[in-house]
């Protein structure tokens, strides 16, 4: 253990979990923003509507996130839209990540007791006001804990972007590993370490957000 | 664009790899089906210290990428554990079942969890011993509703299975990485692969819902009779509202 040369493992760790970071932060936005845009489609009165997000959720979910990322990063330039690497991670991991929170706004969404919806409409709300007004801030509360394991598992998909050769935290772990190959045990328990402290920095906001949101509220 | 002659031509090889998915697919759910069940039961053991590891287990196994996981193990952990390092297929079925052990535990978990109190406080005055307690008593109330979440998972796992190609198992996007480099065509491999995945998991998924809507109706049978069945399929109610989130 004293032997460890850790002071040589942070500078590149320290690389990565930029990339990491930046990645993961861009992605989920683009889950958020996709799950709320899906989520809402899916509970939209045009039937149209409904069937084709239930068909984008379905696929989006149906793809494994790393045969998704091939797809974007290496076959769609050959339907002429090329992305560089963090765009393409993003598209795909925000695409992935986004058609399963679609499925928790629309959960969600339909979770509100029906009542809401009657009252707002005898107060002569119109369908917006109902649901930006009504609708979103109730389902809000309960989508808060669903989202926050949603961006545990966002983070840790964040690891497959090593796979088109991004130099997140993973990538460089596995350039120490091998320049010092005696160390394995060490970087990858190091590595470990840092994803999971990652997650519980998510899982702690949500925590704290999800009592911010639901004082004064039944 | 589309080149259909070499789409048909990779396709054998791709359906031929598809074998060595499935292996990992099943593997890994079986590892993690029990692995899943003993963390479940040490949950709930008398003991506080085993509670508290097993706790600290899960959460540290659930909050890690399987990439990293299986990359350790892979590299160091099976090699220094046996004389002979495991191959890539079996290190494979060794992450996915110890990663999705701890995500199955939870899921055993809500279904320990809603069989009612009274059924341990019998199997007490009863004077059964542990085991005897959970083999007949609990488990078998416990497990029935929980199996269409476990065919969730058997989705979700097969839908881990690319990331093997890390560790070198010779599976469907390996194959399909090998004939693109030879070929250097990307586009059709790679929507191939995709739509494998896609039919595959989308059949599963329709035979899980198959499984979960027949298992309701026998619940809703049995509680007509017999009412003492009611607090289970309240139960039941929980347990959905946790596939809706996981899944």
């Amino acid at each position: 253990m004293m032997d460890v040369p850790w002071n040589d493992f942070y500078p590149l760790l320290w690389e990565g979990l930029k990339v990491t970071v930046e990645v993961a932060v861009l992605s989920a936005l683009a889950a958020l923003v996709l799950s709320l845009v899906i989520g809402l489609c899916r509970v939209s009165k045009f039937k149209t509507v409904r069937i084709i997000s239930q068909i984008c959720t379905e696929v989006f979910r149906g793809l494994p996130l790393l045969v998704l990322l091939f797809w974007v990063y290496f076959a769609l330039p050959f339907l002429g839209v090329e992305f560089d690497k963090v765009t393409s991670a993003v598209v795909a991991i925000g695409l992935n990540y986004g058609a399963f929170g679609s499925e928790i706004v629309r959960s969600a969404i339909l979770a509100v007791p029906n009542g809401q919806s009657e009252a707002a409409r005898a107060l002569n709300f119109s369908p917006l006001q109902r649901m930006i007004y009504i609708i979103l801030p109730q389902a809000a509360l309960r989508m808060l804990p669903p989202f926050g394991n949603l961006m545990i598992e966002l983070i840790k998909g964040t690891s497959l972007i090593y796979f088109i050769t991004l130099s997140d935290l993973t990538y460089q772990a596995l350039i120490l590993r091998n320049n010092f190959l005696s160390m394995t045990p060490y970087i990858f328990l190091l590595l470990l370490l840092i994803y999971f402290v990652l997650s519980s920095f998510v899982s702690v906001t949500v925590r704290l957000l999800e009592r911010k949101l639901a004082a004064g509220r039944l | 664009m589309w080149n259909w002659e070499y789409a048909w031509s990779i396709l054998p090889d791709l359906i031929a790899a598809l074998k060595t998915t499935f292996w990992a697919t099943f593997g890994g759910f079986i590892f993690a089906a029990i692995g899943g069940l003993i963390l479940a039961m040490l949950g709930r053991s008398p003991i506080w210290i085993v509670r508290a590891v097993n706790r600290l287990i899960i959460e540290f196994i659930r909050n890690t990428p399987l990439l990293v996981q299986l990359f350790f193990l892979y590299f160091y952990i099976l090699p220094t554990m046996f004389p002979t390092a495991p191959t890539a297929l079996v290190s494979g079925i060794i992450g996915l079942g110890i990663h999705y052990s701890t995500y199955m535990s939870e899921v055993y978990r809500s279904g320990i969890d809603a069989v009612p109190k009274g059924q341990w406080e019998a199997a007490k005055a009863l004077n059964f011993s542990r085991t005897k307690t959970w083999s007949t008593i609990i488990l078998p109330q416990a497990l029935p509703p929980t199996l269409p979440v476990m065919g969730n998972y058997l989705i979700v796992i097969f839908k881990e299975t690319p990331l093997l190609s890390a560790i070198t198992l010779v599976e469907v996007l390996t194959t399909a990485k090998n004939a693109i480099s030879i070929s250097y065509r990307p586009f059709e491999a790679y929507t191939l692969v995709g739509v494998l995945f896609l039919i595959i998991s989308y059949v599963f998924s329709v035979l899980v819902r198959m499984m979960e809507i027949r298992l309701n109706r026998e619940q809703s049978a049995s509680s007509g009779t017999d009412s003492s069945s009611k607090p289970q399929s309240g139960g039941k109610g929980r347990l959905d509202k946790e596939v809706k989130q996981q899944a």
